[in-house]
């Protein structure tokens, strides 16, 4: 654990910079000046409610989204300069679990785990079966791999998406809202499973989610992001403990209660602009 | 308050013509990527997949054709009971088959595969990438380096320009051979002179005339169909307005590219 910090401390081995980024749906501004490290070997955890910006982040980190202002930088490359094949290349180191899993719902669950294999490798069948079961062993799931999809529980679809995100060995892994829907155990499951992947496979993490305890658990930073701001980023007690009040609001689960200017009330409700 | 409807309304025609741009557009570069991969995607280390070409192949068109061969079958008993009616006052029923051998190898054939194969994929297809695209597995691909298009959209466009002709052929030969039993049945035409007669009226042009439109509802039902899969909006009503949508668009362009084609190779 101390090599590790240490390494940590040492210096500039981001898998993940953002710069300034700002971020637009429409005429509405869901980023607003977000800059953001991960460091090789962390889990960084991107908290905020809904409507905080953190899908959107997340989706720019991935590269599903281009910035117009700002710029990403996937190991230390920007995103914006990258070529159709370095784009390919660099896609060969990250991983991506969804939301709700994105498993290919016409393939196997099997098939599924070995769909980057096939698609980046040239390794014969037999080989990609067996990498793929031992992914699927990884998540728990050995013995799952000829059922379908739509067979599977809400945690197991999120695990096997797990594994098809690990299967490339990948050194940057993503997980979107990995307790999202889920039973308090399951969750905590999937919580101790990402942590031991992380130990197990060197590999840097980046989970969004809402969910506090989750996040508390598993996180060696993390961000708060609020109406597309970044509200603070660091350890996980450094967040506990702050006291910036919308963060403390976000902790406690109390509603922020605006003032309310009653003319303003009655115009947004009639409509007029008068 | 007439002029702040004419402007409503002139707005909402401003605002349909350029989403009808738009959707060109769109359906335009989704052409090109798609013949991109189609052409290119081996040496770009993306290739399209052959299994999954024989699988479209396999979905749009060997399982069309049941219901194919029935609906030409009809459409060629038809168009003949139609012709020795009409024909009749003229004392010239026999003339039947020389109008039905061109109007369906040129016209007739082409037309029912179209409207058929957009029946049964243009929603299917739309469905399915709909539905991918809400599921995030369309996300799912292009981080995992799988270009969409590539993936889905050129498999189903060589399997419509693969399978679209052989369609055509068959249908033409299903109605053609309907007429040819209504002939026998009134007119008491055998079915040896009758096919001796339809051989003689045709010239490859009539045939090269379906085959060539057959290739082009192909496109037409790929890039529509896939389109709309693309651009669904979430939850179930924007899949079914898609699927609707997909459908009623797919027929609708093979019906007047028809017209089109036509007017431009008779004319």
């Amino acid at each position: 654990m101390t090599t590790m910090t240490m390494t940590r401390a040492a210096g500039n081995d981001a898998v993940i910079e953002v710069e300034n980024l700002v971020a637009f749906y429409g005429e509405h501004k869901v980023l607003d000046d977000v800059s953001l490290q991960v460091r090789k070997g962390e889990i960084m955890v991107i908290m905020g409610g809904s409507g905080s910006g953190k899908s959107t982040l997340l989706r720019y980190l991935l590269g599903l989204h281009r910035p117009v202002s700002g710029v990403v930088r996937l190991f230390g490359r920007d995103i914006n300069r990258l070529s159709g094949r370095q784009w390919t290349g660099l896609r060969r180191k990250m991983g991506v679990a969804f939301q709700g899993g994105a498993l290919f719902n016409s393939m196997s669950v099997g098939e599924n785990v070995c769909m980057p294999l096939r698609e980046h490798t040239r390794l014969d069948r037999k080989t990609m079966r067996i990498m793929s079961r031992m992914k699927l062993e990884v998540v728990n799931l050995a013995g799952y791999e000829n059922l379908m999809p739509s067979q599977l529980s809400g945690g197991m679809l999120k695990r096997a998406a797990l594994a098809r995100a690990l299967v490339m060995d990948p050194d940057l892994l993503f997980f979107d809202e990995p307790s999202a829907g889920l039973d308090p155990v399951v969750a905590a499951d999937l919580d101790n499973l990402i942590l031991r992947i992380r130990d197990a496979m060197q590999v840097s993490i980046v989970v969004v989610t809402h969910e506090l305890d989750s996040a508390f658990k598993i996180a060696d930073r993390i961000t708060v992001l609020d109406k597309g701001r970044i509200l603070m980023t660091g350890a996980a007690d450094e967040v506990r403990n702050s006291d910036i009040p919308r963060i403390r609001n976000l902790l406690t689960r109390t509603h922020e209660e605006q003032p309310v200017d009653a003319d303003d009330y009655l115009r947004r409700l009639t409509g007029s602009t008068d | 308050m007439q002029a702040a409807g004419f402007r409503g309304f002139s707005e909402r025609v401003g605002r349909r013509v350029a989403g009808g741009v738009e959707d060109f557009g769109y359906a335009t570069l989704l052409l090109a990527e798609g013949l991109f991969w189609i052409v290119l995607g081996r040496w770009w280390r993306q290739p399209v997949r052959l299994h999954s070409m024989v699988r479209e192949m396999m979905e749009i068109g060997v399982l069309a054709i049941p219901v194919l061969s029935v609906l030409a079958f009809a459409n060629g008993a038809m168009m003949a009971m139609q012709g020795i009616y009409t024909l009749r006052d003229f004392g010239a029923e026999s003339q039947v088959i020389s109008g039905l051998a061109t109007a369906v190898t040129r016209e007739f054939g082409v037309l029912i595969t179209g409207i058929v194969v957009a029946a049964r994929s243009g929603s299917a297809i739309a469905a399915r990438i709909g539905t991918m695209q809400m599921s995030q597995e369309i996300d799912a691909l292009r981080v995992m380096g799988v270009a969409p298009v590539r993936y889905l959209v050129s498999p189903i466009l060589v399997a419509l320009l693969v399978t679209m002709p052989v369609l055509t052929l068959m249908a033409s030969a299903m109605a053609i051979l309907g007429g040819g039993v209504i002939c026998l049945l009134e007119l008491h035409i055998s079915l040896a002179t009758y096919l001796d007669r339809v051989w003689a009226v045709l010239v490859p042009a009539d045939i090269w005339q379906g085959l060539f439109k057959s290739l082009v509802f192909g496109v037409l039902v790929t890039l529509v169909a896939t389109s709309n899969g693309f651009n669904a909006s979430r939850g179930a009503e924007g899949l079914g307005r898609a699927t609707t949508r997909s459908v009623v668009l797919c027929i609708s362009a093979i019906v007047v590219a028809d017209m089109i084609f036509t007017f431009f190779l008779i004319l």
